[in-house]
């Protein structure tokens, strides 16, 4: 099983000396939003913004995009790689370990030496942005959600939506459906057909097990399971080989990260489209654009950044390698940038 | 009746599109389109994809009936495109057949391996189906279909990337 696709981040080995020093600070009078500090980052959100300072360094970003990216980056255990949440903010995970930086990965910031960085224990961090997320996510905002299917963020303090951001990510340990693993989606379990794939037919397979073999005998309507996706830009596990993971999702809008690879990314376009804006890893400088339509299938190199943009609600299928041998590999510079070479 | 129009691609509908380069090669993306793939490849030639260290992922035209298969490990199929049959044999010895310590699947030379009939699916598309280790499968399919394979690479993997992917700007 991947080890970055469980719900929960990592636990830092033993030895580990990264940082847990994490605070929730005093709430706001003005907007009655909490401020929170996680070793020299402070952060403050008000009505429009999140407001990000470290020593040497202030940074604003829109509260919209601020919460779909931290989203994001706590659903997914710090994910694989690097989460920009913009051009300037994010971390790097370690695998158990993970890095918060301001402008590591921005030519500017680097290139003046004005980028800072700190390293924490993940299950130090994580229990901050989780607090935050909770505190800072206002009634009748879904961060998940496709904007056209959610409330708005802005304001000041009123009420929450743990419900929302607590949603346990699926990971199906052999495939959706089968005997005790993930079920599937239906009306009555509280997974109605999406708005944008009202068309997805919702047929089952046939399936015909002899006596003895009903558990092996196994088959289900993928596409029919991603029209009822709540959720928008979230992997979920639903087969297995070995650490080949298949973690299809439904996108609509944009991807609320420019997600960093550390590894092998692979993209299979099921349905309509998307396009990729793909960045150079270290100083986001543009390198490619890539449109992929249904039945396309590409590769986002080791070494890049990526973003994609759905205007169509679409069916993606993120191909994952979550070997445990791949962040040691990272870790000593031997991973390939490219899956193969021709 | 929704006005929403979701576009799924088929072998004889499909609009592929491509790598826009500002500074790269294109192969780094190694951008392919699996119905194009399966069009232009012999039934059953179950060519790779996708590639992540061991793993794979084929792309196939099922047309006809395909030779028995059997792996000493899980696989998964999708279909894409068309209908598609899969029937499941659990071998009588499948250590006969396959190392189990191989990897990918392995093509049987018998026309119907000895062992008990595990049952029938009946696949359209995005129907995603089990193709369980120890068993032995084969496809068929009346009309032409697209399949892809969740394995790992073996014996019956054909890679030809510098024949399916965009090589040029």
């Amino acid at each position: 099983m991947a080890m970055s696709l469980s719900l929960d981040a990592q636990a830092a080995p033993t030895t580990s000396t990264a940082s847990t020093d994490t605070e929730t600070l005093e709430i706001s009078n003005q907007t009655g939003f909490r401020a929170f500090r996680a070793g020299g980052f402070h952060f403050k959100r008000d009505e429009y913004f999140a407001h990000l300072s470290w020593p040497g360094g202030t940074h604003i970003i829109p509260i919209d995009v601020f919460l779909r990216a931290m989203m994001r980056d706590v659903a997914w255990g710090f994910f694989y790689g690097v989460v920009n949440f913009d051009a300037v903010f994010g971390t790097i995970n370690h695998y158990g370990e993970v890095t918060m930086f301001a402008g590591r990965f921005n030519d500017a910031y680097r290139s003046a030496g004005r980028d800072y960085s700190e390293r924490f224990q993940s299950a130090a961090l994580m229990a901050t942005f989780k607090e935050l997320l909770s505190d800072w996510t206002v009634a009748g905002y879904d961060p998940f959600a496709a904007p056209m299917e959610t409330g708005v963020p802005w304001g000041v303090k009123q009420g929450a939506n743990d419900a929302a951001i607590t949603r346990q990510r699926v990971t199906a340990h052999r495939m959706v459906g089968l005997l005790g693993d993930t079920p599937l989606r239906t009306d009555t379990a509280g997974f109605p057909v999406n708005r944008q794939f009202a068309d997805v037919p919702q047929d089952q397979p046939v399936v015909e097990a002899e006596p003895g073999f009903e558990h092996e005998v196994s088959a289900y309507n993928l596409f029919g399971y991603l029209s009822r996706s709540d959720v928008t830009w979230n992997p979920s596990v639903c087969s297995v080989v070995g650490d080949s993971l298949f973690c299809p999702t439904s996108e609509e809008f944009i991807l609320p990260v420019e997600h960093g690879n550390d590894r092998c990314e692979w993209f299979l376009q099921l349905s309509d489209e998307i396009t990729w804006d793909v960045k150079d890893k270290e100083t986001g400088k543009p390198r490619a654009r890539v449109l992929a339509r249904a039945g396309d299938i590409c590769c986002m190199p080791a070494d890049i950044r990526h973003q994609g943009y759905s205007t169509k609600r679409s069916m993606l299928l993120v191909w994952e390698n979550g070997a445990a041998k791949i962040p040691q590999m990272i870790a000593e510079g031997t991973a390939p940038v490219t899956p193969v070479q021709f | 009746m929704s006005d929403v129009i979701t576009r799924f691609g088929s072998l004889d509908d499909y609009e592929k599109g491509g790598v826009e380069i500002i500074n790269d090669d294109p192969r780094n993306y190694v951008f392919s389109n699996v119905f194009e793939v399966a069009k232009t490849n012999a039934p059953y030639a179950r060519v790779a994809v996708g590639i992540n260290f061991e793993y794979v992922i084929e792309a196939a035209r099922a047309e006809g009936t395909s030779p028995w298969y059997t792996c000493a490990h899980d696989e998964f199929v999708l279909c894409m495109d068309g209908d598609v049959e899969v029937h499941l044999v659990k071998l009588a010895r499948p250590d006969d057949h396959v190392d189990p310590e191989h990897e990918g699947a392995v093509q049987l030379a018998d026309a119907m391996p000895e062992g008990r009939k595990m049952g029938r699916l009946v696949l359209g598309r995005g129907h995603q189906g089990l193709l369980p280790v120890g068993a032995a499968y084969r496809f068929h399919a009346e009309k032409p279909a697209v399949i892809l394979v969740q394995t790992i690479l073996g014996d019956v993997t054909v890679q030809k990337w510098a024949e399916i992917c965009q090589t040029t700007a």
